[in-house]
Order: structure tokens, then sequence, then C-alpha cells
């Protein structure tokens, strides 16, 4: 920015999480002790940079200095960075976690990431246009508008290698061909920002940190495949996301990106916001028009495609979050900068969110290609101390895990998916030796069970037979073929299904038992969990070498089932015992067992 | 519509619905079938704080269950259920998107991330003396 060479900047993370962490209050305590102290200083405020373990997080510029970024800064910190650092000009060592001058251990997490969709999160302000401007933006709708047709448009984005990144990879420059193609007439562009991945939020980073990057996106669509209406389809569980997009729509109409004759070029373009509801299935581009249409949003059998008959009847273009925003990028900077990034099948970039059993959780921009091994271990800081790495889930409810076995695949559209897993939106789950997979894959056809709409016979009813079979293994009454049974509806069920939630559902279930296999038979044959976390194959002991009658976990255990006389070892009832885990917790002495 | 009358009182009542389909020219059936398919829309009166617990993949991993339990116990309702006192609404919900700060329980438009059980026993019981304004344990508003 070109004001932060002029004076001191301090520029505060908000995004969500960041916000969640406690970013709000140090925005405040930045603005009172600023004015208090009469200090000469720019308060700025900015998306997320994807460092989201670090949060809140908190940039410090001083003119002709080099930048520094701290992390975990609590409200009472604030007071020591003012004072250390805008005043004394020496930073506070102990906050910072980046610093151009200097190499810290957090640069390993950035080192092997690119940044091409999030070239702008965590940098500019996204309530402002003039911001995004500096930045380029807009550029790239300009040139289009003025100087190339839709055909060249098209070309470049052929050539970009660019797939849908909702999920399914179709390229996207044959998507915008087909609806170009189509007869002249009504068109529509829809934005698909129905995030509905446990585990996923690269798309609400995106649009609350660089929303003016996915309308520039848009609205270069429309012009390209003929559209002047828009939507955006937002989940209502992203307010903060809602409310910036709103901002950016408005700041574009107003300059003149957005509405009847957009930069003198004649083109039109009118953007409507439609909150979601609640609903997984809407996030399948047949059941979101529908739901834009004001119906139950349940899919339809496709063909038609949207691109030839989509919402309301008329040719529509969908795509999601994250492709658009990649759009303006790919304009200014050419297709073969993009091509080079990425594998021969898989171009470019993608957003992963790292989360779960991991140091180092957030949002991370990789080229496709890059090793399961790069992002957990090199980048993620692999997971906490004491425990074992044990498998990642890729691809949310419609993905898979992955075990160790797959360490160095590298990442792209075809390898994932001959292993079972997906790319689909990006949501990367980390677990450790405590987390059970039965557990894990009944967690996701629970969600996939509840947000089934109901039209598909095997969807609906083979996911609760599915469903009841593992809560019957976890619950210690597997029975011997309740593995095959498993197989078989799964198989069954992908066959079946009308839409991509039916016929993935089935995913993390054929996953964990293609490569841990080994724990459903434990649960079944020996009625054991290997990770001692199903409640019912679980039993809390006290190890009477190592209890020395502290009498602790007797005064924490909620129903008195942890009891002994001070200063002897102490023992559980376990008729009593709710596995509550408190006393596990609460022992100094290591003394608590659980097998 | 059905989202704007939701803001205005709440929830939604099977005479709202009726009168949603006269005026759209639609049978009431229908109106439901909308109402009734997305989970956001309420068809019973719901407390003044609703809780939202967060139960993605990332909060499961990190102990959301645990967190539903402590508050079940604590508020004395099911998941899903509403206080005598018309204080608290309990509700287990899909991903808020928070991840890297599981798990995380939202009330109201304040966001409460990296929480343990007794933790969120805390912030129910300071909501319930205080109102959601003086809980300054999670990060809340717009900045």
């Amino acid at each position: 920015m070109s004001e932060s060479t002029a004076r001191p900047t301090v520029t505060v993370g908000l995004s969500s999480c960041g916000i969640a962490a406690g970013a709000g209050r140090v925005m405040e305590t930045f603005r009172e002790e600023i004015k208090k102290r009469g200090l000469d200083v720019a308060l700025r405020r900015t998306g997320c940079v994807g460092m989201c373990y670090n949060e809140p997080i908190v940039d410090v510029e001083l003119p002709g200095r080099p930048k520094a970024t701290y992390g975990g800064v609590k409200h009472d910190a604030v007071a020591r960075i003012i004072e250390d650092h805008i005043v004394g000009g020496e930073p506070v060592e102990d906050l910072l976690v980046r610093a151009e001058d200097r190499e810290l251990p957090d640069e390993s997490y950035y080192a092997p990431q690119v940044r091409v969709v999030l070239r702008n999160a965590g940098v500019i302000d996204p309530e402002s246009i003039d911001e995004y401007i500096e930045v380029g933006g807009y550029e790239a709708l300009k040139k289009v508008v003025t100087s190339m047709s839709p055909e060249d448009v098209i070309e470049v984005m052929k050539a970009s290698g660019l797939r849908g990144r909702g999920g399914a990879g179709f390229p996207t420059g044959v998507k915008w061909e087909l609806t170009k193609k189509q007869p002249e007439g009504k068109k529509y562009v829809i934005v698909n920002a129905d995030e509905g991945d446990p585990g996923a939020f690269m798309d609400r980073s995106i649009l609350e940190g660089d929303p003016h990057a996915v309308l520039e996106g848009l609205a270069i669509c429309a012009f390209t495949v003929g559209a002047d209406e828009g939507y955006f389809y937002v989940r209502a569980e992203y307010p903060l996301a809602v409310k910036r997009l709103r901002i950016a729509i408005r700041q574009a109409t107003e300059r003149g990106f957005l509405g009847d004759d957009i930069l003198g070029s004649g083109f039109k373009l009118t953007l409507h916001i439609k909150e979601g509801a609640g609903a997984f299935v809407c996030g399948e581009e047949t059941a979101l028009i529908a739901s834009i249409e004001g119906k139950r949003g349940m899919p339809r059998l496709r063909p038609p495609y949207p691109s030839v008959s989509g919402l309301w009847d008329r040719p529509t273009n969908n795509n999601n979050v994250e492709t658009y925003a990649n759009v303006p990028w790919i304009i200014r900077n050419g297709p073969e900068k993009y091509a080079a990034l990425g594998t021969e099948t898989s171009k470019g970039s993608k957003v992963f969110a790292l989360a779960g059993k991991v140091q180092r959780g957030g949002l991370v921009e990789v080229p496709m290609g890059i090793t399961i091994r790069e992002i957990v271990e090199d980048i993620g800081g692999g997971v906490p101390e004491g425990r074992e790495f044990k498998a990642v889930q890729m691809g949310g409810p419609s993905g898979g895990c992955l075990s160790k076995e797959h360490w160095d695949l590298p990442i792209d559209y075809e390898s994932l998916t001959k292993t079972g897993a997906i790319v689909g939106s990006g949501g990367m789950v980390v677990m450790d030796d405590s987390n059970c997979m039965v557990d894990i894959a009944r967690f996701f056809l629970q969600f996939t069970q509840d947000e089934s709409c109901g039209k598909c016979t095997f969807c609906r009813i083979g996911t609760k037979r599915m469903l009841e079979i593992l809560d019957r293994i976890t619950a210690g009454d597997g029975r011997e073929g309740d593995i095959e049974l498993l197989e078989e509806l799964g198989t069954k069920i992908i066959s079946s299904s009308l839409c991509g939630l039916g016929q993935s559902a089935p995913n993390p279930v054929l996953t964990t038992i293609r490569y841990f296999r080994d724990e459903y038979e434990a649960h079944i044959n020996e009625k054991r969990c290997p990770a001692h976390s199903c409640k019912a194959l679980i039993k809390y002991e006290i190890d009477p070498e190592k209890c020395v009658g502290c009498t602790l976990c007797a005064r924490v255990c909620p129903t008195g089932a942890a009891k002994g006389e001070k200063k002897e070892p102490h023992t559980i009832e376990q008729e009593l015992c709710t596995k509550c885990d408190a006393c596990r917790k609460a022992c100094k002495f290591d003394a608590i067992t659980v097998t | 519509m059905l989202q704007q009358v939701q803001d205005e009182i709440g929830w939604l009542p099977k005479e709202v619905l009726e009168r949603i389909g006269e005026r759209a020219g639609v049978p009431a059936a229908q109106v439901f079938g909308v109402a009734s398919f997305y989970s956001q829309f309420r068809l019973k009166p719901v407390g003044k704080y609703v809780i939202k617990v967060c139960h993605g993949t990332a909060c499961h991993v990190q102990g959301a269950g645990a967190i539903t339990e402590a508050l079940m116990d604590e508020l004395g309702v099911e998941d899903g259920g509403t206080t005598e006192d018309g204080l608290f609404t309990l509700e287990s919900v899909a991903c808020l998107g928070c991840c890297s700060l599981a798990p995380v329980m939202m009330i109201e438009d304040r966001t409460f991330g990296r929480l343990t059980p007794d933790e969120a026993r805390d912030i129910v019981q300071i909501v319930r003396e205080h109102g959601i304004d003086e809980s300054v344990a999670g990060g809340g508003g717009n900045g």
C-alpha cells in the first residue's frame, strides 16, 4: 500500500476465524491506544492470510522498515506492540511469526505455497474497492470488454487448463463454450458459494478476503457466455461473506464495473445474492438452481446440463467461488503462466483447508501435484507432539480417507480418483492415532444420510442401512459379514443414485474399509477399538503402581465411579463409569489407562 | 419470502405458511414442503439465544461431541431443545467454517473457538446472567 510508506501502518486480519479468535477486540484496543497516545498511525483491516493457527494476526509496517507479522495477538499485547515497536522501533520478538528481514520457523509454512487465488487475501482491505484497484483489480475485465472477443476468452481459459474447483474438475473453458454456443437470448451466470463440506472453508475465506476478485471473474464469464444476470448462491452460515459481497457489488456498480453499460462497452450485468437455507445437496448444480427458483433443492437428471437448460430453463453457467477467483489472474498474467503450475492434466494451483490434528492448520494454496507429505508435514508441521499420523480425509463427505501409504502421492484429479478419494472442494482433515476410522466413516455417513434429499431410493434407504451397521459396529455389536455387507450396499448406492451426493456418499466408508480394514475387524471380531475412541469398547482403569491416592480423580468424577481412600490406590467402578475422560485428564501421575 | 418472514418473527407458524401459500398462489402443502426441506427454517419457536455447536469434521475429531454433551447437561435440554425459560435453544449444525479453531460454537453472531466442555459451560452461564454483550471471551460482531 502506498500510504504505508508514509506513516506507520497496523493491519489486523478480520475474517471469521480471526474474529472468533478475538481479532475484533484487538482492533478496538489498537484504535483506543492509538487515539489515547495521539499517534499518527494508519489502522487497516484485511482478510484471512491463511495462517489460521496463529490468529489473531497483526501486521506492523514502519516507513522504510521491513514488515513484521505478529501471531496469537491478544488484546493485552497491543500496548506492548505500540510501545516497543511503533514508538520504540524494536519488534516484539516473542510474538513475531514472520518478518521480511529474517528467517523464522513459520516461514516453512509458506515456502511450498503459491499465491494465485489468495493473491490479495490478507493483503488488501476487502471492503475497499480502491485497494483492489490499486493491486491491479478490474484490469482483466477492462482488457476483456475493450479488446477481446468471447471466443478469445474461451481460448485463454482452455489454454490455462483451469478445471472446476468445486470438486468435479470439469474444464472451465469447455463449460463456458457450451453456454456461449447456445442460441442468443436470456442467459444466466451463477456462483456456487454453497460451501457445505464440513472441514472446508476456502470459499468463505476468498469471499471474506477478496470479494472483488470473484465479482470480476464472474463479470468476465458473463461477458463471454452472453449473460446479463447473475446469482451468488451463498450459505446463510457465512454472514460476514454475504456482508462483504454486498459491499463489493454496491461499490462495483458505482464505479461502472457492473450495471447497464460496463466500462462504456454496452455490456450489461445485474447481480443478486441468494442466501442458502441449509441444505447440503444444494451444492449440486441442478439442486442449487431449483433452490434459486424457490423450490425444494432436489437434483434432477442430467442431461440437459445447465449450460443448455438451467435457471428458469435458460442456458446457465455455474462455477464455484475459487474457479471464478482464478479468472482475472489468468487474463492478466496469461494462460501459459498458470499452466506452468501443476501437473500434465491438473494445471494451476489449488487452495486446501488444512485442519484437524496438525500443528499449523489454515488455508494453504499449493501447486497441483504437491504430495500429501509436503502439505501435512512441511506446511502443516505434522501431527501434535507424541502422536502418530494415521490418515488424511480429503474431499469431505464425498471423499475418502488416505493412509500413510499415500504419503508421497501427488495431489491431482486423476491420481486421487484412483485411490477412491477426490480433490473435491479441498478440505483436508488430518487424523492421528487417537481417531477411530470406523467412527470417522460413521460420522460422514451420518452427515450424508441426514442430507440425502430422499429422491433416490438407494441413497435414502441404503445410507440409512449402512449407518445402522456402522452404529452397531461402534457399539460393539458388529457381526461377521458386516464389512462385506457395507461394501455391497456402498457399491449399489454409487451405481443407483442420480446426483453426486449419492454417488459419493459411500466413499468414506469404502476407503476406510480399503485402507483400514484391520480396524473394522478389531471392532467386530475382538470387540476392541484400536484408537480407544469408541466408548462402548473401552475401559478406564487405574494403575495401582502409579496411583498415589491423591483423590483428584474421585473429586472430578461426575458419577462417583472413581473412588478410594486417601493415599491408597483408587479404583473405577465399571458399572458407574460413563467414560467421560475427566479422571484421565485430571490425573497428574498418568495412572489412568484406557484399554 | 420464507427467509424474510423468519428473520422477522424467528420461526414459521403453520398459519404463516398457509398465508404465504395464498399470497403466492401455491398450495400450502408445497410451501410446507419447501420449509421442511431446508434446515434453516424452523417450524417450532426457539429461545432468545440459539447456541449452534459446530459438528463439522474438524470439530468432530477435536471433540465437538463432548461440547454438546456438556451443554445438554448445563441447560437440561436435549440437542435441538429449548430451555423452559425460553432463553436458550441448543442446536448441532454442520460446519461453521472456522475449522482451525475447532471445536467451535456460535451464539448469535459471536463465534467461540478452541473450546473445552468447561469453557462452553462458563460461556453459557455468563450469557445467562449478563446477556451476550458482557461475554467478551469470544470475538464477535464485525470488528
